[in-house]
């Protein structure tokens, strides 16, 4: 299954918040979100998800989602958004209760997520008894349970610790080497955008508008911490980012 | 640096934090009472507190226990407790549901949050002729006026906790395509239930009181009953029997509640 935005634009009020946008999610690939802060990425994913219509232009899905797909557009959200009244478990079978799928087979798909996220000895723990980095799993495992066709991740790891954030990494790339998903990936952080993206959106500042769409080959299993190819595309990013930074920063303070 | 200068002074860094987290201390609460009934019996026995004023603790434990012999304390007793339950249920759960409505439903909320506001601070007692005019003389105006005292704080503190949840959580519960019905109870009701739970505390209080002020007003057995013939005959000690009765069921209720948060609630932090 393939996504496509078609023209985007949206305002809230008096604030254009995007404008124009067109971008293509082709299946089996993750797509990476990049732009200053406010410039409507969190905004635009909530509308790939159908949280939220966007004012004009339409999403398309091309093709069915697979037919074992139980929830195709699947989040997996900053906070992580976990249940804290349900153990690990119970916020996995949340996603899974609604769709009649039987005891057995949830029971099935749990562990095996839990197994895939290295997550089987938590299965019990209340999310208050996890660090960050083990909520987020929580919050991955969740979103592989529904086998989604698209998995839409708003700074996943950004409230994570560097450390941390470099193991989910390399976590994301054996899932996706292992079974390839299609994701849209929102980040502040251009190394992980380098690193996860196959292709890197650019967008301005408010009124956000693409400026650019970076596409890297390299397959990302091959991808190393400190490449010297893959530096040198995210000191591109950075220049166009900067730009963007710099104006906004500017245009805040004269708010 | 020379060797001679004076050593810079060394002292530990002041501690300031600690506090602001309640902590369980079970031995506390009963000493405050212990300790004042043990006062008011010295004050008695020596007549620093005169017999006119106060009844001594000891005559008032005899006469409880006569009741208790007599069997005329469960004679009181259980009406009290059967119109306190059924009363408060029916308030509570009606309430929690309107309060979820509220809650949820922008109809709902402008239809009702300004109709609770008028109610609220009307003296439910002052409507018990009515009710008896509605629901007969019995325990129905009884069960009335107790649920529409306990409906209208547990609606408040309903729709406030119902606001209070998290709306990210509602937004996830979404996104995995749960139904309306769904995330009520699976996200919006646990949720909620802190401030439900403590809401209850209030409800369940209030319920007491126009429970005794119903049964003054109009019943042969009941501990409201009991407490107005002591009163009408200016028997002190058979008065303080009826009033610690009462204390005892306000404090058995906040412990049931206090057991059914840390049942519920252990999730939070
Ligand atoms: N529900 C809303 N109502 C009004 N304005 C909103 C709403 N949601 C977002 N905005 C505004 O839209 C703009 C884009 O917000 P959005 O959260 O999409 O930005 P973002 O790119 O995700 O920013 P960040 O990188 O800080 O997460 C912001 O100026 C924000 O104030
Ligand atoms: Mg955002």
């Amino acid at each position: 299954m393939e996504l496509q935005l078609d023209n985007i634009s949206h305002r809230y009020g008096d604030v254009e918040v995007m404008r124009d946008i067109s971008i293509n999610i082709p299946a089996g690939k993750i797509v990476c979100l990049v732009g200053p802060s406010g410039c409507g990425k969190s905004t635009l994913l909530r509308f790939i998800g159908g949280l939220e219509r966007p004012q004009s232009g339409q999403i398309i899905q091309v093709g069915e989602p697979p037919a074992d797909c139980i929830n195709p557009l699947t989040f997996v959200f900053q906070d992580f958004a976990l249940l804290p009244w349900r153990t690990v478990e119970g916020n996995i079978s949340l996603a899974l209760e609604e769709h009649g799928l039987g005891g057995h087979r949830m029971d099935e798909i749990i562990t095996g997520v839990l197994d895939r996220t290295k997550l089987t000895d938590f299965r019990n723990a209340l999310p208050k008894q996890l660090s960050g980095g083990m909520k987020q799993r929580v919050g991955i495992a969740r979103a592989l349970a529904v086998n989604p066709a698209v998995m839409l991740m708003d700074e996943p790891l950004s409230a994570l610790d560097s450390q941390t954030r470099e193991l989910l990494m390399d976590d994301l790339i054996t899932l996706w080497t292992r079974q390839p998903f299609t994701a849209v990936y929102v980040t502040h952080n251009l190394q992980e955008a380098v690193r996860l993206g196959h292709f890197i959106v650019v967008l301005s500042r408010r009124p956000g508008t693409i400026r650019e769409v970076v596409e890297i080959e390299r397959p990302l299993a091959e991808r190393e911490f400190g490449d010297a190819d893959l530096e040198i595309r995210q000191k591109h990013l950075w220049n166009l980012m900067r730009e963007e930074a710099m104006a906004s920063d500017m245009e805040l303070v004269s708010v | 640096m020379s060797e001679t200068a004076l050593a810079p002074t060394r002292s530990s860094v002041a501690f300031r934090g600690g506090g602001f987290a309640p902590i369980r201390i079970r031995w506390v609460g009963p000493l405050v009472f212990v300790v004042l009934i043990a006062l008011l019996e010295y004050g008695t026995r020596t007549g620093f507190i005169s017999n006119l004023t106060m009844p001594r603790p000891s005559d008032v434990l005899a006469t409880f226990v006569n009741l208790w012999k007599s069997g005329l304390l469960w004679q009181h007793l259980l009406p009290s407790l059967t119109r306190l339950a059924v009363g408060s249920a029916a308030g509570v759960t009606v309430g929690i549901c309107v309060g979820v409505l509220i809650g949820l439903l922008s109809y709902v909320r402008a239809a009702l949050v300004g109709l609770v506001a008028a109610i609220f601070p009307i003296p439910k007692i002052a409507l018990l002729p009515l009710f008896v005019i509605w629901f007969g003389i019995d325990e129905g105006s009884k069960y009335a006026l107790i649920a529409l005292g306990t409906f209208t704080p547990t609606v408040v503190a309903t729709y406030g906790a119902v606001d209070n949840v998290d709306r990210t959580l509602i937004r996830m519960g979404q996104s995995f395509g749960l139904s309306w019905f769904s995330i009520v109870k699976k996200i919006v009701l646990p949720g909620a239930m802190p401030g439900i739970l403590s809401g209850m505390r209030i409800s369940l209080a209030i319920g007491i009181i126009l429970l005794v002020a119903a049964e003054m007003l109009g019943a042969e057995f009941g501990i409201g009953a009991y407490i107005l013939e002591a009163g009408s005959l200016y028997d002190l000690e058979r008065l303080f029997v009826g009033v610690s009765v009462l204390s005892v069921l306000g404090v058995s209720v906040s412990a049931l509640l206090g057991l059914a948060e840390r049942r519920l609630l252990g999730w939070r932090t």
